[in-house]
């Protein structure tokens, strides 16, 4: 009985359902986009206001945005390594920069309250197509540093130290973005989940604790994205001697 | 129904993978080549510029440090000989001074000495003339007392 009335107030949350748009004959999650779109375009406001007058004497937002930067480069830097960390740091920051501002934008943000024909606004990160997506990219990304700094000699990384690590290396080519998107993925929505639960349950008090909760997991999931991807990057750049 | 929406794959449900995918990759690509010129890149100017200031300064002053450690020791060496140097001066002007005051000290005690030694032979002959003097007036004088006491018998 229990059980059945907790699979109805999952269905009052409206799990798994999206607002379609329909492109041609492509359909695509309308609320993931519109979600990101807000998020982003405030992420890019606050950057420009941020750089519009940048001075040798940081004052205010520039301040923040210095930390931000010498933050994603201490990053970088630290798991790609002195040499190539330069041509990275954009990626690995914006990376980072998305992840933390779905996250955040999905948590704080009271999406609810606006009312969506099918599914209901939340963090872009919660759906399974944007992590696959950050994950996808973060894999082509560490093949094309490989192969653009080593040649053919990164695929001596396969093989490296003896050649029976070969099948398990190749396999991690596969849990590698498995994992990356997955992990997010399910941190993100499972934190969704319980807030949204909890709220339907106890609407007072009871939820904030866990929203604090979910705040945290949500700045340390968008580090952990930042951190492995750079480390994968550095991983297939690495010089074995 | 439920179990269907949840996991479903034809139409909705949370592992509803479709063109969503790679539309939001190119959207991230997209991004990330707008924040690179729009934040990585100027912010990248502007700290990495402070920083070489600040390192070129640190180098600059570190040189001038060591060129005034440099100058400071060298002051010191040459303060060191100088104040050698004016020790030195001082005693070879005390020694001199030492010497001549110990020749004057000589010359005068051997006049004083000389013109004592004058005086008192002086004295001496002046003593023996007064004594001669009187011993002859003394024996004057007898010789007229003798004369007159025989003339008067």
């Amino acid at each position: 009985m229990f059980f059945n009335s907790l699979l109805t107030n999952f269905a009052a949350l409206e799990v798994g359902q999206h607002l379609y748009w329909q492109i041609g004959n492509i359909r695509i999650h309308g609320q993931v986009f519109l979600t990101s779109w807000i998020l982003l375009g405030a992420l890019l406001v606050f950057i420009s206001l941020g750089t519009k007058k940048m001075e040798n004497d940081p004052k205010g937002l520039q301040n923040l945005l210095e930390f931000l930067w010498d933050y994603i480069r201490d990053l970088a830097r630290t798991q790609i390594g002195e040499k190539v960390y330069r041509d990275w740091m954009p990626f690995i920051g914006t990376l980072f920069l998305f992840v933390f501002v779905s996250n955040w934008g999905g948590a704080l943000i009271p999406w609810r309250l606006i009312k969506l024909p099918s599914g209901e606004l939340g963090a872009p990160t919660a759906d399974i197509n944007t992590t696959i997506a950050l994950a996808l990219l973060v894999s082509l990304s560490y093949f094309y540093a490989g192969l653009s700094n080593k040649g053919w000699r990164y695929f001596e990384y396969y093989v490296h130290p003896t050649p029976i690590m070969l099948p398990f290396k190749i396999l991690e080519d596969f849990t590698k973005p498995l994992s990356l998107s997955f992990r997010l993925f399910g941190n993100i929505l499972a934190d969704e989940l319980v807030v949204g639960v909890l709220v339907f349950l106890v609407p007072l008090i009871l939820p904030i604790p866990v929203m604090f909760l979910g705040l945290f997991t949500s700045a340390i999931q968008a580090l952990i994205f930042a951190t492995l991807a750079a480390y994968y990057i550095g991983e297939a750049v690495e010089e074995h001697h | 129904m439920l179990a269907f929406n949840f996991f479903g794959a034809t139409e909705g449900g949370l592992f509803d993978i479709n063109a969503t995918l790679p539309l939001m990759a190119i959207q991230v690509v997209a991004l990330t080549y707008i924040l690179n010129s729009l934040f990585f890149k100027p912010v990248g100017n502007v700290v990495e510029k402070r920083e070489k200031f600040v390192s070129n300064n640190i180098i600059e002053a570190k040189n001038k440090l060591s060129e005034v450690k440099k100058l400071e020791a060298d002051l010191l060496t040459q303060l060191q000989s100088a104040r050698t140097e004016a020790q030195r001066i001082v005693s070879e002007a005390e020694d001199e001074s030492d010497k001549l005051y110990k020749e004057a000290l000589e010359l005068a005690n051997n006049e004083a000495n000389a013109s004592k030694e004058k005086a008192r032979l002086e004295i001496e002959s002046q003593t023996t003339a007064a004594r001669d003097q009187l011993s002859k007036q003394a024996d004057d004088l007898s010789e007229l007392i003798v004369n007159r006491l025989i003339l008067e018998k």
